[in-house]
């Protein structure tokens, strides 16, 4: 049995298609990521796993219930961490875990102790007792982490676990991610659009854009799948230098970005010399000459044909909301 | 035998989620001390200053004003405060809090029970601070009276969270929330009778008013409170006085078909409000 079974889910809000036929398997025990930018699907993805909306077609599963058939089957065996905040902040931080504990039934006996535990793991014991309007971002994040574990579910859903947090936090969190994925045995979904978050923490990663699975295999697979080594020229004749390129054994691929050429190499360090004179014998000039390992970046740009953008329409808004949270205090 | 057990697990865990939905709602309203403040000042200021000051003309004989006004007010204290309270979903929605609870594995109308007796819980709360300036204002009423006023209230805060709850649940922004007090409070509480006695009121300002679910709210409690004042000085005919504003009421209506409109509105409001909560995209 998988943790996570989908075929051919489909979602459309009106002549928007948000989810376009995915068919994902996870395994239990699994940290899978589902990376693409905003407005991919990934969160429409989760919603649908999570029962809040129902797909328009397709079938899903989640640890063998039906998400149609069985909704509260499968919100039992589940956590969820929304992309945006879903505390109480005029409650305290306990409190929040305590309501959120009868939501799920969690034996009175076993309570306190479950929320002590989960305190103790993302570090807010000291704070618990605190209105959660005195929080900062992260321990807000850090706090809803906390609350998704308390009734132990088989699988977690992370939803941009570490947007609008600074680097700092970011990495925290993913240790405590981490360490929990391997005491408790959970399968966790994670989406996110940064690519080192999904590189760092993920053993399987689907590539998702417009609503498709581009791709899906480990980080490694996916980076050892472009071929080689990535060299960056950066240029301001792109079309030209790239069908020069095009014309040589040694390049297994070209792609394009708004203001560079992005080659697979095999061996790049011993090409960047080789490429500086082809270009110079050409008179394209060149700006600079990158030479690095491939990143998920890369495979993102191999198989979408474009680059991921950090900052999109709904993380700014986001960021903004946290600021204007923050400011309330 | 076992699935009695399973009824009895999963009906302990729906009932558990209506208690953890209202536990919050109650912990953040008693937490907000300006609420607090407001919900016993807002009502002062209209009896002292409204109250007193229209009454000094009035000048009208048997009742006097601010005794007339005060059930008024308790009415409205009551409307604002569940109207205000169901709203709060749109908040809910805003700030998050309303995925958390619509993911946990409750029924949906459990999420809207909680949420319903836990503004039911707040309005009242509020109303019983109201009526007990009742005391204040040198308005005596029998316990029984206070009783019966504390049904009439109850009944009251259902229906209007419910109601309020309905409209919030169509409503997407934070915007829309001034246009409502504009257009449901207002028209609600001045054509209710609470200010002003509705059967000397205009034909169309009358028939506004048999339309609007507070006017049976006004007249039961102002049938309540000022019915027993009107024979509290008079214990010799106290039970047949009572008895009478039970059966005929000395106001508008008789205090069972407010009781009988106010019954089935909130029943109306409760089952339009699990309908409209309960359905999932």
């Amino acid at each position: 049995m998988y943790a996570i079974e989908t075929r051919n889910l489909v979602k459309k809000f009106g002549d928007i298609v948000a989810v376009d036929g995915i068919s994902i398997r996870v395994k239990e025990g699994e940290i899978f990521g589902l990376l693409g930018p905003n407005g991919a699907g990934k969160t429409t993805t989760i919603s649908i796993l999570c029962c809040m909306i129902k797909p328009t077609s397709g079938e899903a599963y989640v640890n063998g219930y039906d998400i149609l058939k069985h909704p509260n089957e499968v919100r039992k065996s589940i956590g969820i961490v929304f992309q945006e905040p879903a505390i109480d902040d005029r409650l305290t931080g306990r409190e929040n875990m305590e309501i959120h504990a009868m939501l799920y039934n969690v034996p009175r006996k076993i309570m306190k102790q479950r929320i002590d535990e989960a305190l103790e793991l993302v570090e807010l014991t000291d704070r618990a007792d605190h209105l959660v309007r005195t929080y900062s971002g992260g321990m807000r994040r850090r706090l809803e982490i906390a609350r998704g574990l308390i009734h132990r579910p088989k699988v977690l859903f992370l939803d941009e676990p570490s947007l609008g947090l600074d680097p700092q936090t970011r990495e925290r969190i993913w240790d405590y991610i981490e360490g929990m994925a391997e005491r408790e045995n959970m399968t966790i979904i994670l989406t996110t659009h940064y690519m080192e978050e999904a590189d760092r923490l993920c053993d399987r990663v689907a590539i998702i854009d417009f609503g498709k699975i581009k791709v899906e295999g480990s980080p490694s697979e996916l980076k050892n799948s472009l071929g080689g080594d990535v060299i960056t020229v950066k240029t301001k004749e792109l079309d030209k230098l790239a069908e020069i390129m095009s014309e040589y054994d040694f390049v297994k691929d070209v792609k394009k970005t708004s203001d560079a050429l992005k080659l697979s190499v095999e061996n790049g360090e011993e090409f960047i010399s080789t490429i500086a004179i082809i270009a110079r014998d050409n008179g394209v000039p060149v700006e600079s000459l990158t030479h690095h390992k491939p990143t998920l970046n890369d495979v993102f740009l191999h198989y979408t044909g474009r680059e991921i953008r950090e900052e999109g329409g709904a993380g700014g808004m986001m960021m903004l909301r946290m600021m204007m949270g923050g400011r309330r205090r | 035998m076992s699935e009695w057990k399973l009824l009895k697990g999963e009906t302990y865990g729906e009932l558990r989620g209506v208690y953890a939905v209202w536990l919050r709602e109650v912990k953040r309203y008693i937490r907000d001390r300006a609420r607090l403040v407001s919900a016993v000042t807002g009502p002062i200021m209209w009896l002292l200053l409204f109250g007193v000051g229209v009454g000094g003309f009035l000048s009208q004989s048997g009742v006097n004003y601010v005794n007339f006004l005060f059930p008024g007010i308790v009415s409205q204290s009551l409307l604002f405060t569940s109207i205000y309270l169901g709203i709060s979903i749109i908040w809910d929605r805003e700030f998050g809090f309303l995925k958390e609870m619509l993911v946990a594995p409750i029924r949906r109308i459990s999420v809207f029970s909680g949420k319903m007796f836990g503004g039911a819980t707040d309005a009242f709360i509020q109303g019983l601070i109201v009526l007990s300036l009742a005391f204040v204002f040198g308005i005596w009423m029998d316990p029984l009276v206070f009783l019966a006023c504390l049904m009439v209230m109850i009944l009251t805060a259902f229906a209007f969270v419910s109601m309020s709850i309905v409209i919030a649940s169509k409503i997407r922004s934070l915007e829309s929330f001034s246009l409502i007090m504009t257009f449901i409070n207002m028209p609600l509480f001045f054509s209710s009778g609470a200010i002003f006695p509705l059967d000397r009121a205009p034909g169309w300002l009358q028939t506004m008013g048999y339309f609007n679910p507070l006017t049976y709210v006004v007249d039961a409690l102002r049938g309540l409170i000022l019915g027993h004042q009107l024979v509290y000085y008079n214990p010799l005919t106290f039970q047949y006085d009572l008895l009478r504003t039970l059966l005929y009421g000395n106001h508008i209506f008789p205090l069972w078909l407010d009781l009988a409109v106010l019954v089935c509105f909130a029943a109306a409001m409760m089952m339009l409000g699990a309908y409209v909560f309960g359905r999932r995209k």
